[in-house]
Formats: C-alpha cells, sequence, structure tokens
C-alpha cells in the first residue's frame, strides 16, 4: 500500500486535484453539519413552547427521545396531531397540536398516541386521560368571555367551515363528528365547561352573589389536562380561552 | 477479500492492486491465459461493443424499482387508506404489529436520550437481522426513496455530463466516516438528533405519508447540486445512514459475486455503480480468486448484474450452493 521511494512524485495535476477535492469535500461536508447544527437556532430563540401530545416527556428529553416516525398521529382519531417541520430545527417530524385547530379531545379513550410511542418518547407511565398534564387552560380574554357577559350561545361553535372535531358522547359513542354538525342553543354559554372531557377540571363560577345576575366566569381546577377542547370550541375570535403548553398547577 | 479490507474501503481507503502472494493458483493461472490471448485494442473494443449492444437488460433494476415503490407506498396506504400493514415512517414503523426501527435514527435516538430504549432494541434487532439477512445497504438501494430520486438526477447529470455541459466533481469518500462521527457526537453532546433535520430519507418518508413540507427543499437542494456538480453528492460521500448498513452488510450471506473466468474487464460495470471501488476487483488481473464476494459498501443494486454482459457479477446467497 505504502509508496515506495522508488515511485516518482505524482504529476502537479493530480496533486491540485487531491486538493481541490480535499477542499470540496471540507466545504461541502462543513455545509451539511453547519445545515444540521443549524436545527438549534429555534431552540436558542426560545420560541413558546408547543403544546405536546399526551404523555410527552420533558420538553429535551422529548425531542432526544422521539424518533420522528409520526405513529402518534397515524393512531388518533380526531388527527389532532401533526409533525414539526423544517422550521422547527431539531424538532423537526417531532408532534405537537394546536388546540385551537383541532384539540385533543380523548376520543380514543385508552390513550393511543401514548400506546404506539414506540420509545416512550410518550411515557408509557400513563394509562388514564385523567393523569395526562399537557399544560393548563387560562382564561386569556376575560373580557371576551360570553358566559361573563351574561351571554348565552346560538348556532355552531366556530361556523359552518370549521373541520375540527369532537367526539359527543349523546350522537355517537364511537366516532367523532364535526363540531359544524353540532349546532348549539344556549342560554348561557357554558361550551368550555359542557364539551371538556375530564371531569371537574373547569367549572362555570357566579360573579356576584346576586341571585338574579346571570354572569358566570369559568374556572380552571387543578384536574384540567390541557387538552385543547375549550380553546377549540370556545365561540369568540380569538379565543377567550386558551391553552398555556407545558404549564404546571401552582397553588394560588 | 478479507472483512477488515472490505470494512477498510468502505470507510474510504482506496483500492489496491493486490499483492503478488495474495493470488490463488487458478487465479493467478487464469490471468496469464488472459495476458496470452492476444488482440488489439481496436479489436476488443468492437467485441465489448457488439456484446453489450446485445445485452440490454434492466431485470434488477425493475425488480428493485418495483420493491422499492411498493415498500414506500405501503406505508403510505397503511395510514391513508388504514390498512396498517406498515405504520410509522422509515425512522420508525411496526410492521404487522411488529416494532421496526431504522437503525442510524435508533443510534441518534440513543446517543441524545441516552437511554436504553425496549422497544428500540427489539426494533433495531428485527431490523438487524432482516438487513444481514438481506445485504445491509441493501436498504439504500431496495427502499431508501431518496436513492431512487438520486437516480433519476444521476441519469440527467449523466446526460449533461456527456454533453459536457456539467462535470463531476467528487469529493473524498472518507467526508461520510467523518460526517458519521461529527452526527454521533453532536447527538451524544447536544441531546438532540442533530442529523434527524436534515436527514433526505426520513424527510421523504414523512413527506410522503403525512403530506409535503417545507423540509424538502433540502431534498431539492441536494439533488440539484447532484445534477449539476457532484454525481450522487449524498450517498457517495456524506449520508451516514449507508455506513450503519454497510457495517451490517459486510457479513450478509446475500451479496453480489464476481467470477473473472469470462469477463472482458471493459469496466461497465464500474460506470453504472454507485460505489465504484466495491467493483475494483474486475480490473484485468486484480481477481485474487474464481469467484469472491464484492465489499461492504455494495448496496445490492443490481445495475452491474444487469450490465454484464458475460454474467460475471451475479447475486448470490453465500452457502446456499453448499447447502443445496
Amino acid at each position: 500500500m505504502s509508496q515506495s521511494p522508488k515511485r516518482p512524485p505524482p504529476p502537479a495535476h493530480v496533486v491540485q486535484e487531491a486538493r481541490r477535492r480535499f477542499l470540496r469535500s471540507l466545504l461541502l461536508g462543513g455545509a451539511a453539519v453547519g445545515a444540521a447544527m443549524a436545527g438549534w437556532l429555534p431552540m436558542a430563540r426560545g420560541a413558546a413552547a408547543r403544546l405536546r401530545p399526551p404523555g410527552a416527556i420533558d420538553e429535551t428529553d422529548f425531542l432526544a427521545a422521539c424518533i420522528k416516525c409520526g405513529q402518534c398521529v397515524q393512531v388518533c382519531p380526531v388527527e389532532a396531531i401533526v409533525l414539526g417541520d423544517i422550521g422547527e430545527g431539531f424538532g423537526i417530524g417531532v408532534p405537537h397540536l394546536d388546540g385551537r385547530a383541532q384539540a385533543c379531545d380523548f376520543s380514543c379513550d385508552a390513550v393511543q398516541c401514548i400506546l404506539a410511542c414506540p420509545t416512550g418518547a410518550l411515557t408509557h407511565e400513563l394509562s388514564k386521560k385523567e393523569e395526562v398534564r399537557m399544560g393548563l387552560a387560562r382564561l386569556d380574554k376575560p373580557d371576551a368571555c360570553l358566559a361573563r357577559q351574561g351571554l348565552g350561545f346560538k348556532g355552531q361553535a366556530r361556523g359552518t367551515d370549521f373541520p375540527g372535531l369532537h367526539r359527543y358522547e349523546k350522537v355517537d359513542r364511537w366516532n367523532p363528528i364535526r363540531i359544524a354538525d353540532h349546532p348549539y342553543d344556549l342560554d348561557l354559554c357554558d361550551l368550555c365547561v359542557r364539551e371538556c372531557p375530564i371531569d371537574g377540571a373547569i367549572a362555570l363560577v357566579p360573579l356576584s352573589t346576586d341571585a338574579a345576575d346571570k354572569r358566570r366566569t369559568p374556572e380552571i381546577r387543578q384536574s384540567c389536562v390541557g387538552c385543547g377542547m375549550c380553546e377549540m370550541i370556545c365561540p369568540v375570535e380569538p379565543a377567550a380561552i386558551v391553552i398555556d403548553a407545558r404549564a404546571q398547577w401552582r397553588p394560588a | 477479500m478479507s472483512l477488515i479490507h472490505s470494512l477498510a474501503i468502505m470507510l474510504g481507503r482506496e483500492p489496491a492492486k493486490p499483492r503478488p502472494e495474495d493470488y490463488s493458483p487458478e487465479a493467478k493461472a487464469l490471468h496469464q491465459a488472459k495476458r496470452a490471448c492476444k488482440m488489439t485494442p481496436e479489436q476488443r473494443e468492437e467485441i465489448n461493443r457488439q456484446t453489450h449492444e446485445a445485452h440490454k437488460v434492466h431485470t434488477w433494476r425493475n425488480r428493485r424499482w418495483l420493491t422499492l415503490l411498493v415498500v414506500n407506498l405501503l406505508f403510505v396506504a397503511s395510514y391513508r387508506f388504514d390498512v396498517q400493514l406498515i405504520e410509522g415512517a422509515l425512522t420508525a414503523s411496526r410492521v404487522i404489529g411488529f416494532h421496526f426501527a431504522d437503525l442510524n435514527s435508533a443510534l441518534q435516538v440513543t446517543l441524545a436520550f441516552k437511554t436504553i430504549l425496549i422497544n428500540l432494541v427489539i426494533g433495531t434487532t428485527t431490523v438487524l437481522i432482516l438487513w444481514w439477512l438481506l445485504g445491509g445497504r441493501s436498504f439504500c438501494s431496495w427502499v431508501c426513496p431518496y436513492h431512487l430520486l438520486a437516480e433519476w438526477a444521476e441519469a440527467l447529470h449523466l446526460k449533461l455530463a456527456a454533453k459536457k455541459l456539467v462535470k463531476d466533481h467528487q469529493l473524498h469518500r472518507r467526508t461520510r466516516v467523518v460526517l458519521y462521527v461529527i452526527f454521533a457526537l453532536s447527538a451524544l453532546a447536544s441531546g438532540y438528533t442533530v442529523f434527524e433535520t436534515i436527514s433526505p430519507t426520513g424527510i421523504l418518508s414523512r413527506a410522503m405519508i403525512y403530506g409535503p413540507s417545507w423540509a424538502l427543499t433540502i431534498v431539492v437542494f441536494l439533488l440539484v447540486l447532484e445534477v449539476f456538480y457532484s454525481r450522487r453528492l449524498w450517498c457517495r460521500y456524506m449520508c451516514p445512514i449507508g455506513i450503519t448498513y454497510a457495517v451490517v452488510g459486510a457479513v450478509s450471506p446475500v451479496r453480489v459475486a464476481y467470477l473473472p473466468q469470462d469477463c472482458h474487464h471493459e469496466g461497465e460495470c464500474r460506470k453504472v455503480c454507485l460505489v465504484p471501488h466495491v467493483l475494483d476487483v474486475t480490473k484485468k488481473g486484480f481477481a485474487t480468486r474464481m469467484h469472491s464476494g464484492i465489499g461492504a459498501d455494495c448496496t445490492r443494486c443490481g445495475l452491474c448484474v444487469d450490465v454484464c454482459p458475460t454474467g460475471s457479477l451475479k447475486f448470490e446467497v453465500k452457502g446456499l450452493d453448499k447447502l443445496l
């Protein structure tokens, strides 16, 4: 293998091509590494936390453990889960939800996404929806809330074109239907409470002691799992109630 | 060829002519007989032209393209039409319920997460056995969707190169070894699966299954580079997935074998090959045995088997002939 001393040195054009080849390798190899490393930029920018599917472990670990296969996407009956695009950097191919567009309403009953996850990025330690902690609901725009104004609601919660799905147990125990196909007629808007899939996670409480005062305010309780159902169903635009992804309950 | 030698060439060492003592007596005799048969270069050229003219087959290429499309469409159909045969994407999936995990993706996750995940161990074991049996880098040419696009980009590159409109700019093959180490170390150090950010295999697989993404711009950019600047840039010099599967393939029973007996050494096989260094053995006087498997880096794509008019390159299952 080693060059014998008798052999003449390689001609100049061979040496030059070898040098160019080395530089090309350095440049293009460096570009590939650089492009991959650029995935760190969205992390460093500290964008608002994404709402992750049920069972997602601590965010840093979640990005490491997720193998970016989308099996959670495939099993979700309401197709709430979407995968991150290149703009998410290292979070490319990692699942998240946009609660306002399509919340997780636990239509699957058994947290299917967790069962589908091959790496435990969605921790298998959870088995019930009540144990999930995706974030917490928060009344973001109290003045916009219909209940706080004592107002009712009539019609489709999000308009006739809204594609979002929800399983109404009284309509069809097994299949989610379009929210647009389920109009309401309410004297006092209680959609966030009415459609919340978790018992006791949210309640309407009177704003005053006056019995004739119809006004109520939604109060979020400790059992809130942050699934986004209230945010999706809220009929005002933008939603009066939102989810703070990854938020933890703190006693007031 | 020894396993160490085969791996060394896969990892970037340039193949060299074997030493005189490496040849078996039969191979030595064959090379002598071939040297004794004198023909003018023009005569040889003419014979080669005629044999290749008469031998235009794409059997293995067609089988492979069909397999590649079927596998990837099974992923798509499993989700879109709820067939549920192969759920997930190429990075990790369930095949009729059984865990499968891409070896390279599983490695990235394990290095980043620093935890041994039982499902990944199961998934990688299944995949390891599968690709050990089927030839390691055969994943690249028979399954990877980027490989197919790159083949079409390569065809375009060769057309343009024939018209002298573009020129192939080669990189050092060691580049992908360096990239492999960098990507592994950066996953370990950063706790992120750094390589997945640009992996065209993952990006394409997900885009086919879950719908187009902006990440496809990376794939397009790579293809443009391959058409206009450097032939098969990604698969040849960069992709770490290729190295992972090449290591598995080094000891695979399914392989392409070279039999120098009838070979004209015209070198058409090396011209169509993604990894021509594995076909160095087909050069005149280079074969040390009358029958040997070609190197670890071979993707078992079968292009050389198709192009060879003398049957000197063929697919075989190691030891099967002894067994039967």
